[in-house]
């Protein structure tokens, strides 16, 4: 028995996958119209953190609980693939299934005391602990300590992850991770866990009340988040070839990955890649406008931005799409 | 490693931990008050910290003697970003906790961006202050006279602050923290209290800014350290109370400078994560905090 509020519910779901299949082909066809290594560079960066930032948004958005440390679950991502490709000779492939695999072990250890608390105390709970992660990150001598890791070109090859032309191949590297986090998503919020995550971010009284155990929902939760950041990282590393502490660690990197969700709409399917595709191009534009010749107007862009978006679009940039109707209940609901 | 080195760098830590103790105060007094963490936090002591240094080498003052000028400035940086920022993100029924998070990094964010723009990315340093070099030697122990200023003032602050507490004006924040609707039916204007506490706590961050520029270097980005090291103090202490800034002010630095007796330097702080994931485990809440 479905009803009508349920028959809605599928169709609109429906119309979604739909839409997403749409704007997959567009991208996709996207490197016919886009010329130049510079801009189409500037698309890989954007997919990336298109899927990144959905992968945040698993546990940020729909779960509630804002986390300032994924450049963690990043990190231990891309080292551990990086690591397993220049001295073990693992292909990427794996490499970053198994980094993805650890990532997504060391958010739930992570989680394990954080998610006892909650708000602002799980937001600076995550922030210092990620700090730490980079203070030991850049005197680990194993991992070549502050120097970070080069990975050598090993010959063109899709198991290699490298290419002699690297923008193209990896702007449908990224376009397949950014859509597979989409997909994810809209699996999630479909599911039991989507239904069980948003009551908890919800109202977290009302959610215990109906059944709904709080602990385990939220480590699921940061899990599947934490694993998705790695294999993020992990595809950041083969496509830049470089990772340090500083690239892979780094607290601001933990912000520009929440960020294209906080801006483009924080819970929702379309914020992600609405936000990165908006950010990603003002952040990297203004570093190259005003980085080299007055350092310090691109971070000034860039805060101011946050700051302007945050306040006059809490709901995100998706909210320029909704209709009056879906307006209202945000507004009064 | 002699009695007297290690009784000197244990002193030396209590010093430095005086200081993180009023960087703290300023963050807890925020967050006790209305909630809001300010993630601006180390942004408002870089500066403070450029500000010293920019009025020392224009007009010569001593940095001691402008603790009162930057401790003012920055009363009212405070009060203007509740007005023009925090203000605004409490209008906000969607997503507000989230809003007041982003809003406040973005403000980061821009003031180093800002620092970079108009004093470049160099480090400076104050040379010529009138303590500056000048040691006081007790015995074997030696210790730098600006630290030893910077931990009297400190001391003074938290005295400050605490009778603070006592006065007309503290009874109306304490009553504004309970309850600030019902403060507002008795006629106390929430935004006017709200934006006092914002100046207070900013200005406890100006003088900490003043006392470190006396001996420390300055850059866009020295702030991140002093407002990891705040966030860890006020989660030890307990969120919203300055009795628990000061003792876990003195913990860390306490703790942070005898780690760096026994490890390398570069690691100096992995004594002070130890401890914040002490209290991640063992008491969430912090010393004296009521979460």
């Amino acid at each position: 028995m479905v009803g009508r509020a349920g028959r809605a519910l599928l169709s609109r779901r429906r119309r979604e996958l739909f839409f997403g299949v749409i704007v997959l082909a567009l991208l996709a066809a996207l490197p016919l119209g886009v010329h130049g290594a510079y801009l189409r560079g500037l698309i890989v960066l954007a997919l990336l953190y298109a899927g990144l930032s959905q992968a945040w948004n698993i546990l940020g958005g729909y779960c509630g609980q804002i986390s300032l440390g994924h450049a963690l679950y990043f990190g231990i991502g891309a080292y551990t693939s990086a690591l397993l490709f220049t001295r073990v000779g693992i292909s990427p492939l794996i490499g970053m299934f198994a980094g993805g695999l650890l990532s997504g072990l060391s958010a739930l250890l992570v989680g394990i005391p954080c998610f006892r608390l909650s708000g602002h105390y799980y937001a600076i709970a995550t922030i210092v602990i990620g700090m730490m992660a980079a203070l030991l990150a850049s005197n680990w001598d194993f991992i070549n300590a502050a120097q970070g890791i080069t990975i050598p070109f090993h010959g063109e090859a899709w198991q290699n992850l490298q290419f002699r032309t690297a923008v193209l191949p990896f702007h449908y590297v990224m376009l397949v991770y950014a859509a597979l986090m989409w997909l994810i998503a809209w699996v999630i919020e479909g599911s039991r866990w989507g239904f069980h995550w948003r009551a908890v971010k919800d109202d977290v009284t009302a959610a215990r009340s109906l059944g709904v155990s709080i602990y385990p929902s939220k480590l699921a939760a940061a899990a599947i988040s934490g694993a998705a950041t790695g294999i993020g990282g992990a595809l950041y590393a083969q496509y830049v070839g470089f990772i340090d502490p500083e690239s892979a660690f780094d607290l601001s990197l933990s912000v520009l990955i929440a960020l294209p969700a906080v801006v483009g709409g924080i819970g929702t399917l379309w914020g992600p890649l609405l936000g990165a595709a908006v950010l990603i191009p003002v952040q990297q534009l203004s570093v190259a406008w005003f980085g080299s010749a007055a350092g310090g107007i691109d971070l000034m862009v860039y805060g101011a931005l946050i700051m302007v978006l945050a306040l006059s679009r809490p709901e995100g940039l998706v909210s320029f799409f909704h209709t009056r109707a879906r307006q209202e209940v945000i507004d009064h609901g | 490693m002699s009695p007297a080195l290690i009784l000197q760098v244990a002193i030396g830590g209590v010093l430095m931990g005086l200081l993180y103790a009023v960087v703290a105060a300023g963050l807890t007094l925020i967050f006790g008050l209305m909630n809001v963490v300010n993630f601006a936090h180390g942004a408002l002591l870089m500066a403070a910290m450029y500000a010293t240094w920019l009025i020392h080498r224009s007009t010569g003052l001593d940095p001691l003697l402008q603790l009162p000028l930057v401790a003012a400035l920055l009363f009212g940086t405070g009060v203007a970003i509740y007005r023009g920022l925090i203000a605004r993100t409490l209008q906000i029924r969607v997503n507000g906790a989230m809003v007041q998070i982003f809003a406040t990094f973005g403000l980061s964010i821009f003031l180093v961006g800002l620092a970079q723009l108009v004093f470049g990315s160099d480090f400076q340093s104050i040379n010529a202050s009138f303590l500056g070099g000048r040691t006081l030697a007790l015995g074997a122990i030696v210790l730098p006279l600006p630290l030893i200023a910077s931990g009297v003032v400190s001391l003074l602050v938290f005295l400050a602050l605490f009778r603070l507490s006592r006065t007309e004006f503290g009874r109306a924040l304490e009553a504004t923290r309970e309850d600030f609707e019902a403060v507002a039916l008795i006629g106390v204007d929430r935004d006017r209290i709200f934006g006092i506490g914002w100046g207070i706590g900013a200005a406890a961050v100006g003088i900490a800014g003043v006392l470190l520029a006396n001996f420390y270097y300055i850059s866009p980005d020295v702030g991140t350290n002093f407002a990891l090291i705040a966030y860890v103090a006020v989660a030890l202490g307990g969120f919203g109370s300055i009795l628990g800034a000061l003792i876990a002010g003195l913990v860390i630095g306490l703790t942070e400078a005898l780690t760096a007796l026994v490890v390398d330097p570069s690691l100096k702080q992995i004594g002070i994560f130890l401890i914040y994931l002490a209290v991640l485990m063992f008491r969430p809440r912090g010393l004296f905090g009521k979460l």
